[in-house]
């Protein structure tokens, strides 16, 4: 099937089996390959997007179901020379090892403050839980998403 | 057989190095400079100072040959050639490099000789020395067992020096100065007058002077950048989703692949039909490999479904179907015929176990899988010229040799792209995964096959973490711990492991015993025995090794006895501790965690010990039992690592070993039904989620005189906290892994 939808701003289509999911359009069709694969069973986050605002995991949609959506990726989010405030947060608390999780978990946090600008512990926790980091980075992502709130904050 | 077995046990066990009695090497050999991988892409103008320093007219690049899953190898080696050579953030390239003997591994062969990392008496200096010059003469390129640190401390110092000082050289020539009246500064030489001249621009002149070699490194006075936090070099792409990864590799006319092999892991393909697999569109191939199948496709998600779709018939696995043959073989191994070698032997301790009553008990350590968060993937291009491989490992020279054997080309022939990994924790020291994708590619020369695991072969494929079992007797007396006798089982994950490798061992398991006959305790009577079970399911290093089950079983039998002591356990373990780093190390987290402070109802507080590579680390966890289970709450961690090249980076990695080594304690394990592991994906293979994480704080000491890596050491001493944290709050002493089995996790 072709399905038309927008990525980052950009309007793609795409000829893709109806159950492609998401995050192998994403991945090998259009070559945004910031948005990771670790599970494909939503059961780590590591696919987190953003569809029409809100955050899924990527491995759950499928292309029938993208026609007329808006899909923003760790790329459309903020780029190294001008990153989103979660993005620029996560650099200054130096959250990352491997790193191959922290595009989920930026992803999933940037929409949490986006609904919730001043979450609490208890609300980062509950809200970043789905998101598996197996380098155990957790201390220092809390710490990255109470600082980007406070500087989204101050704006 | 007889005299030859005993020969061979009495020889010694050093990774993939095995070195009996009698070994010599010329010293003409050993002192012999390796060959500079760099000098081939030095072109005319550029001077390749020594195998990790390459300054082109164009470009400085440093090589960094350090596998990086992670923990900030390819920044820590950066650091150390930048801070002699006077580079800043901004003015160089990193790269892995190509395989290359020059890259041996020194720290390794050191760490793997049967001695106490205390002892330094002559034998065991020796031992050291000898077990280097013969991982210099196989030219054994390794990251591992937590060494790229203590590899790289002085060897990158003194290669940026020599670049340094060469540099200088050339200015000094060209200028008409002597080289003591300059400096450097940023990536340039300073003139007498101020002028700046970029190495750059020194790269033709130096490439023709023969490179300096008796460089003095800088002392600590005068570091810019060791033991200051730097920004990570890799941080910013890693935060905006441009760092490249394996699996991020795309080449043109590339075809995907995904393998689906036996899940009795060794055992046979014995039939399969492809047609299901063919019949979904974009499927062009299935391929049949040794114990399973590739199927080939457009994409990775047609590649993994076809895989998936082919119907396989599979033989039976090499080992016992179910998991509780595992534990019987273990149970059956306390026996003098498998006794691999008594470890340590202080005191009388069988007429102090005679002597009194004798408290004992029995402990588990289950298999583990590593299931870093990148699946194992790798692309192969087969040409006849040459195979390219594009993958993240972390011993590049035995992996040329896997491939080359597969598609007949020779060693040198195969060019490795290393690859930033996304974690590892043993997986990438592996070779299957690269194996299949060489010998996909080799039957399609000239198209590029990616090779992709999905989550669930990664989980069904794993060589996971070997299972042991611990017999602990003790006697206390009068408030003290007066006898500790441990006795442990394990198949040998060494053998395992080099066995696929294609490499023999002989010689004792350190493994086996790893983070309990180590600690450097004084208690009066004291033995550790290893005990070698028979190979079961194939099994791999797993972060910290036989330190995880080991120092599991060592350090909650400790506590148990000092319990039954009615002895304080951060005051009988101090006491009980040679003086020394590792005392200072207990002392500094009883400082750190307010130790003896009072508590509140259903809080409790465990302490545990154990070194492993090198670096003594105590960490105190606090639980506290709540009505919906236990919930860990703070955590405290000293070790002493030497010298702290980056106190930011450490403060993560040691903060994450604790999650890693709390997390597995907590929930996951790996177990066999009908010959195949019965974890399928994360969801019943979990560790610690986000929402658990307790508050970790962190306290490293300088205080050893060797400089030690930190990748493994903060893992095996957080099961054990964590069971003695929860036998002080609840009274409950668990004495198998994962806790979960007897205790829920909030």
């Amino acid at each position: 099937m072709k399905v038309r939808f927008s990525v980052n701003g950009a309007v793609r289509e795409v000829e893709t089996a109806p159950d492609m999911p998401l995050l192998w359009i994403l991945r090998d069709h259009l070559g945004l390959t910031g948005t990771k694969y670790g599970c494909g069973v939503a059961a780590c986050g590591a696919c987190t997007v953003h569809l029409d605002g809100a955050a899924v995991r990527s491995c759950q949609v499928t292309a029938d179901a993208l026609e007329g959506a808006e899909v923003v990726t760790i790329e459309g989010l903020g780029t190294p020379e001008a990153p989103h405030p979660v993005q620029a947060a996560w650099i200054a608390a130096q959250v990352a090892q491997c790193g191959y999780c922290q595009s989920g978990q930026i992803m999933q946090a940037a929409a949490l403050l986006a609904e919730n600008p001043a979450p609490s512990d208890a609300e980062i926790d509950a809200a970043l839980a789905g998101n598996l980091c197996r380098c155990g980075t957790y201390p220092r992502i809390r710490a990255a998403v109470r600082r980007a709130a406070q500087a989204m904050r101050e704006g | 057989m007889g005299t030859l077995r005993r020969l061979t046990r009495r020889s010694v066990l050093i990774g993939s190095l095995a070195v009996g009695g009698g070994v010599a090497f010329g010293s003409w050999a050993v002192s012999r400079p390796a060959e500079n991988p760099l000098e081939e892409f030095a072109g005319a103008d550029g001077a390749a100072f020594n195998p990790w320093v390459l300054v082109t007219p164009d470009e400085i690049r440093l090589i960094t040959p350090h596998a990086d899953f992670g923990q900030g190898a390819a920044q820590m080696q950066a650091m150390l050639i930048a801070e002699e050579m006077d580079l800043e953030p901004g003015q160089f390239s990193i790269d892995f490099g190509q395989p290359a003997k020059a890259y041996w591994n020194t720290a390794l062969a050191e760490e793997g000789v049967p001695f106490m990392s205390t002892d330094e008496s002559l034998p065991a200096e020796a031992m050291r020395a000898l077990m280097g010059a013969a991982a210099k003469l196989m030219g054994l390129q390794i990251t591992g067992g937590s060494t790229a640190v203590p590899d790289s401390f002085d060897k990158l110092r003194r290669a940026g020096a020599v670049a340094r000082e060469t540099l200088k050289r050339a200015a000094a020539a060209r200028h008409g100065v002597h080289p003591d009246d300059l400096r450097t500064g940023a990536g340039a030489v300073i003139l007498p007058d101020g002028a700046r001249v970029p190495y750059t621009a020194l790269a033709a002149d130096a490439a023709k002077i023969t490179p300096v070699t008796d460089v003095p490194l800088r002392p600590p006075a005068q570091w810019r950048l060791i033991g200051k936090p730097q920004p990570r070099l890799d941080m910013v792409a890693k935060c905006t989703g441009t760092q490249r990864y394996g699996i991020d590799v795309s080449l043109p006319g590339m075809i995907h692949a995904a393998v689906r092999m036996n899940p009795r892991k060794g055992g046979a393909l014995k039939g399969f039909d492809p047609a299901p697999a063919l019949a979904m569109p974009g499927v062009s191939d299935v391929i049949e490999l040794p114990g399973g199948i590739a199927a080939l496709a457009t994409d990775t998600w047609t590649a993994m479904r076809a895989a998936e779709a082919v119907i396989c018939e599979w033989g039976a696995a090499p080992y016992p179907p179910e998991q509780a043959g595992h534990w019987e073989v273990l149970a059956g191994s306390f026996t003098e015929d498998r006794l691999d070698r008594v470890w340590r032997d202080e005191g009388e301790v069988e007429a102090a176990l005679a002597d009194g009553a004798v408290i004992s008990a029995e402990y588990r350590s289950p298999y583990v899988a590593h299931a870093p968060l990148e699946p194992l993937n790798a692309t192969v291009l087969v040409t006849e010229e040459a195979v390219e491989v594009w993958t993240g490992h972390q011993i590049p020279r035995m992996l040329q040799r896997h491939v080359a054997a597969i598609t007949g080309h020779g060693p040198e022939q195969v060019i490795l792209h290393n690859q930033f990994i996304g974690g590892s924790f043993g997986h990438r020291l592996e070779f299957e995964f690269v194996r299949q994708a060489a010998m996909i590619a080799a039957r399609k020369p000239g198209t590029p096959i990616k090779l992709t695991y999905s989550r669930e072969e990664d989980f069904a494929q794993d060589f996971p973490r070997h299972i042991a079992m611990g017999r602990g007797r003790g006697v206390v007396r009068e408030g003290r711990v007066e006898a500790l006798d441990l006795a442990i089982a394990a198949p040998s994950v060494t053998a395992s492991q080099m066995g696929r490798a294609g490499l023999a061992v002989p010689g004792p398991d350190a493994q086996i015993v790893a983070g309990a006959w180590n600690n450097p305790y004084d208690i009066p009577n004291f033995r550790v025995r290893g005990y070698r079970a028979p190979e079961l399911a194939p099994v791999s290093s797993w972060r910290s090794v036989g330190a995880a089950g080991a120092g599991f079983f060592f350090d909650c039998f400790l506590d148990e006895l000092i319990h039954a002591a009615g002895a304080d356990p951060m005051a009988e373990r101090i006491r009980l501790m040679r003086p020394g780093p590792a005392r200072k190390v207990l002392e500094a987290v009883a400082q750190l965690s307010n130790w003896g402070e009072s508590l509140s109802p259903g809080v409790g507080r465990g302490v545990a010990f154990v070194e492993s590579f090198g670096v003594p680390v105590a960490e105190v966890v606090e639980v506290k039992d709540t009505p919906d289970g236990i919930r860990i709450s703070r955590v405290w961690v000293a070790a002493d690592v030497g010298r702290v090249v980056d106190p930011g980076n450490i403060e993560n990695l040691i903060q994450g070993g604790v999650v890693f080594g709390l997390g597995h304690a907590m929930n996951a394990e790996i177990t066999y039904s009908d010959g195949m592991a019965e974890q399928r994906n994360y969801h019943d293979h979990e560790a610690m989620r986000l929402n658990q994480c307790p508050e970790i704080f962190v306290r490293v000491l300088e205080g050893q005189g060797r400089v030690r890596g930190i990748g493994e050491p903060p893992v095996p001493p957080a099961a054990p906290a964590l069971a003695n944290a929860i036998f002080a709050a609840t009274g409950k002493r668990i004495r198998e892994l994962p806790l979960g089995r007897h205790v829920t996790f909030v």
